[in-house]
């Protein structure tokens, strides 16, 4: 009822309107009848009415829900405003959209990577199974992604545990997928039977695995594909279920696809294909399975808690049953290693948000980026609030009329501050449009050839809720203050002023002189991080790391699934290896266990005279002519030769800080050491023959630590399914590459081969350091952008307010140069304060950042100089201009314009 | 006039027959014998406050004289109401006299 005469009140008044009309009429012909003149009788009948005008806005205000009524007029009001100052709304929606975007993007990340559970049902009942405390301590071979558990213990876990109502593991395995054209890459899951069960996901079409389809053993397991493969591969067709692929060689029939939501337990990542764990022999064959090795750790487990078990409890039981768990499957390891093993506890912890390798290395840098972002968005509020309190001043007689013809001085605010809410909704849209293509890019950023990274940044209720309150605060910061400012001032003392008005009290001036101040201050903080991080990035890119990046690329070949027998295949790779060191345009190939900065790295224990060394050195196998290839400088001695084969003595190359640390520095060739072996195994023992400088291995941010290489033939656990190369050669990449894959196809077409330059695999692996470099570095630009607006504007302002008096100073004989100086002072105090401010708070805030830095402190005194010097110098230029306007004034002129 | 006692004698008025604005102004002035006057600025507020209650509802009509005019009657619901008010008013009038002229 209310609501709908609410919108047809406009209607009911020319109703009213009508009615009062005739009440007029009626009256005016009794007055008539009384013998009245007709001048008189309408004079009369409106005397006695009153003011029409009066009763009918007070009928109109019953149907109105009054605030929805004044909002509405203020809303068009400010927009009427804004259109008549098209540029200043640009600006000022743009510079929201911007600071808004950018916040919204990260959070996202963050919302996607931290704070999102699961898109499963009651994901606050799962919880994560693993060894609790330190698990430093684990030996073996660790494969996948979680390596928490061996197949072994976790059947004990599935067994043994009470405190879940079901329990499934997990591995991460990467499958050739062959389904017709040529192999390549696809992102897999072996799960076990109870895994989609437990996480009560639901096929799409089709069905998923379950506990039938996972007995050890299997001849034909299903495979359940990802909505996203689905898409990709089969143009989302239902005709996909039914059909055949094949992974690592075997046959695979698909029988279901997974909601378009689910992307697994792994926040960061995607799967393409699931299979159960049962199909793991035949992407491993024979030996090489994982299921009964009980020192090969390949497994993550997550449990559903049973109604009334809580982590704690569920977790107290793990703890319990352990010692009787760990006995049972204790692999054949040296006496300290067992002691290790059988110390260990299970435990179980919270897994609602999934579990995230993303997360453990990009929290701290999102969380870091949202405070810089937040700052920018500061900065640029800081900004709006100076601009709209211009406005305010250029408003002052306005205002200052209303207040005198009895406007409440909250109408007035209310007033000036729908034009703020209209400039902080339209920044909020356009900048949560902004952010969804910027997160998008952000997660691409980090995605490299090697590791795709799947993060699901849709939005939910936390990122509107996000973008609600970052917009409102926004609001707050440039809109309340100007407004109340505004509406301070005594309306006599304004309409008395003249022209300039009173507006430029002392107080409300000194308002907009700290909030240029403050951004000076925080876009110090922002220029001194964007520093850290450029320098940072810089750091790695340049650093010395022991061989040469360029021109240089790694080749892998995987024979795993070509099934060619052990001894045939050294054969071929030997010639894979001769053939490729012979195409034209080749300087040097060599074959190499593990490629440097490449992801994976050995380390083996040594003894050195009768000493076992406490810490496990790194090691490499190694092929001749491999220290030539990469560039890496042998100090002394020599490289491996042909002749250093498996018959021949041992022998090793050793790096400088092998030498160091083993031998003090001492000249270490002639010398001997030996590998550690199992228990009742002889210890092979190698002399050393050559001498190489320090090179990077497994992480291009530890610092040299001592490596020893061994000829590849001399190689103790030489692994033989794959192949890596080390190819130096001018040729342009493509041509390289397929020369080096004809060489492969014509020895073996099944052999997959992977190319990567050693640049981008170096890139790669500091993808992170990358993205704080360039993110940074374009908020700390934009922050002195901004603060240089800010400077200037006030500046400009200032300028123009004191023209009267610089014309008088002008007309009293003060020169050009000395007005220059008189701006450029007070800009200097300005400065002088924000950039103190601004130091202190950066060096507070550059401890945050300390553990993301390389090569640098977070308090290195040249970068803060820097920071110092560039901001003031973009400062001054900002204040030059008007300053030079100022000199430039007419005194004549200036004084005649009072 | 007293607050809130246009209200009834509005209903009171319509009571008898439907009537337009002038005619319920005026006779309210000549039943009082000129004693109460009504506001007319007041008047059509309280109309269309009473419409809004759904105790009066309205029409346009020709009035004596051949004047279009809006015409307001009783609804049922404004009659109960006209009851129970005129019973809430004796006795706050009761109630006064007892107060002012004690037995």
């Amino acid at each position: 009822m209310r609501l709908t005469r609410f919108f047809r009140r406009s209607r009911w008044d020319e109703e009213r309107a009508r009615e009062l009309e005739s009440y007029l009429a009626i009256e005016i012909d009794e007055n008539l009848a009384r013998g009245m003149t007709a001048d008189q009788a309408q004079a009369a009948a409106r005397r006695k009415l009153g003011n029409t005008t009066l009763v009918r806005e007070e009928i109109y205000r019953m149907n109105t829900l009054g605030w929805i009524d004044g909002a509405w007029q203020d809303l068009r009001f400010g927009a009427r405003l804004l259109r008549r100052t098209p540029g200043f709304a640009l600006v000022a929606v743009l510079s929201l959209a911007l600071g808004v975007g950018a916040n919204t993007a990260i959070f996202e990340l963050l919302n996607a990577l931290r704070l999102r559970t699961l898109p499963v049902s009651h994901p606050e009942q799962l919880a994560r199974i693993r060894i609790a405390g330190d698990a430093s301590g684990m030996t073996g071979g660790f494969d996948s992604r979680h390596p928490n558990l061996t197949n072994p213990l976790w059947e004990l876990v599935r067994d043994r545990q009470q405190g879940f109502s079901s329990v499934f593991a997990w591995s991460t395995p990467t499958f050739e997928l062959s389904s017709g054209g040529p192999s390549r890459r696809a992102e897999g899951l072996w799960v076990t039977g109870e895994f989609f069960s437990t996480l009560d996901v639901h096929p799409l079409i089709g069905r998923l695995i379950a506990a039938a389809d996972d007995r050890r053993g299997c001849a034909a397991p299903p495979a359940v594909i990802s909505y996203g493969f689905w898409q990709r591969e089969y143009g989302a067709s239902p005709s996909a279920v039914g059909q055949s692929l094949t992974l690592d060689g075997h046959p695979y029939e698909i029988v279901g696809v997974t909601p378009q939501e689910f992307f697994g337990v792994e926040v960061g990542h995607t799967f393409d294909i699931a299979v159960p764990l049962c199909a793991e022999p035949f992407s491993r064959p024979g030996a090489r399975s994982s299921l009964d090795r009980r020192d090969a750790w390949f497994l993550a487990a997550i449990g559903r808690l049973k109604p009334g078990w809580t982590i704690e409890r569920a977790s107290a039981q793990l703890n319990a049953i352990s010692p009787a768990m760990f006995r049972d499957t204790l692999p054949n390891y040296r006496p300290e290693d067992e002691r290790a093993y059988l110390a260990f506890r299970l435990g179980a912890f919270p897994a609602d948000t999934g579990v995230s390798d993303l997360r453990t290395s990009y929290e701290a840098p999102l969380w870091l980026l949202l405070a810089t972002t937040a700052l920018v968005l500061l900065i640029a509020c800081a900004n709006l609030a100076n601009l709209m309190l211009a406005r305010a001043t250029a408003r002052e007689r306005e205002v200052a009329v209303r207040l005198a013809l009895g406007a409440s001085r909250a109408r007035i605010v209310r007033q000036m501050l729908a034009e703020s809410v209209l400039i902080a909704a339209a920044g909020a849209v356009a900048g949560a449009a902004l952010a969804q293509s910027l997160s998008a890019t952000l997660v691409a950023s980090l995605t490299t050839t090697h590791d795709p990274v799947f993060v699901d940044v849709s939005r939910d209720w936390r990122v509107f809720a996000f973008v609600a309150l970052v917009a409102s605060a926004a609001c707050v910061v440039f809109g309340v203050v100007p407004a109340l400012r505004a509406t301070h001032a005594d309306p006599g003392a304004a309409m008395k002023a003249g022209a300039r008005g009173a507006s430029d009290s002392h107080e409300r001036f000194q308002l907009r002189r700290v909030l240029v101040v403050a951004q000076v201050a925080l876009s110090l903080v922002l220029v001194v991080g964007a520093l850290l991080f450029v320098q940072t990035f810089r750091n790695l890119m340049t650093l010395d790391a022991g061989f040469r990046v360029d021109h240089l690329l790694a080749v892998q070949l995987n024979a795993g699934r070509a099934g060619v027998p052990r001894d045939r295949l050294m054969a071929l790779y030997r010639r894979v290896l001769e053939r490729t060191a012979r195409q034209p345009g080749v300087a040097s190939a060599a074959q190499v266990r593990n490629v440097p900065i490449g992801g994976s790295f050995s380390n083996r224990e040594i003894v050195i005279d009768g000493v076992k060394q406490k810490q496990a050195t790194n090691f490499n196998a190694i092929s001749e002519r491999y220290f030539e290839a990469m560039g890496t400088s042998l100090l002394a001695g020599r490289e491996f030769e042909e002749r250093d084969d498996e018959r021949a003595p041992r022998v090793a190359i050793v790096s400088e800080s092998f030498a160091r640390v083993y031998f003090a520095g001492g000249n270490p060739i002639g010398r001997t050491f030996q590998i550690d072996a199992a228990p009742g195994e002889p210890r092979p023992s190698y002399t050393i023959v050559g001498l190489a400088r320090d090179s990077k291995y497994g992480d291009l941010r530890e610092p040299f630590a001592p490596l020893m290489y061994v000829p590849f033939a001399q190689d103790p656990q030489q692994p033989f399914a794959n192949l890596q190369l080390v190819v130096r050669s001018t040729l342009p990449l493509a041509v390289l590459t397929s020369e080096v894959a004809a060489v492969v196809r014509d020895e073996s077409p099944s052999i997959v081969v992977t190319f990567r330059t050693m640049a981008s695999q170096v890139h790669d692996s500091i993808v992170r350091e990358r993205l704080m470099a360039s993110l940074s570095g374009f908020f700390g630009a934009l922050a002195a952008l901004i603060a240089a607006i800010g400077l200037y504007g006030v500046l400009s302002y200032t300028v123009a307010r004191r023209r009267n008096e610089i014309g008088i100073r002008m007309a009293l004989g003060a020169d050009r140069g000395e007005i220059v100086r008189m701006v450029m002072r007070e800009a200097g105090l300005l400065l002088a304060i924000g950039l103190g401010i601004g130091t202190l708070a950066a060096v507070g805030a550059a401890q945050l950042a300390a553990s993301l830095l390389f090569g640098l402190t977070p308090h290195d005194p040249s970068t803060l100089g820097v920071a110092i010097v560039g901001m003031a110098l973009i400062a001054a230029a900002a204040s030059y201009v008007p300053a030079l306007r100022a000199s430039r004034l007419e005194p004549t002129e200036a004084l005649r314009d009072e | 006039m007293l607050q809130g006692t246009l209200d009834l004698l509005i209903l009171r008025t319509l009571a008898i027959a439907p009537a337009h604005g002038h005619t319920i102004a005026h006779a309210i002035e000549h039943q009082s014998d000129e004693v109460l006057q009504v506001e007319h600025g007041s008047l059509y507020p309280a109309l269309h406050r009473l419409e809004e209650r759904g105790w009066i509802a309205s029409f346009w009509g020709t009035s004596e004289n051949n004047r279009r005019a809006r015409y307001y009657r009783l609804t049922p619901a404004g009659r109960r109401q006209l009851a129970e008010q005129t019973t809430r008013w004796d006795a706050i009038v009761r109630a006064i006299n007892r107060v002012l002229r004690p037995a």
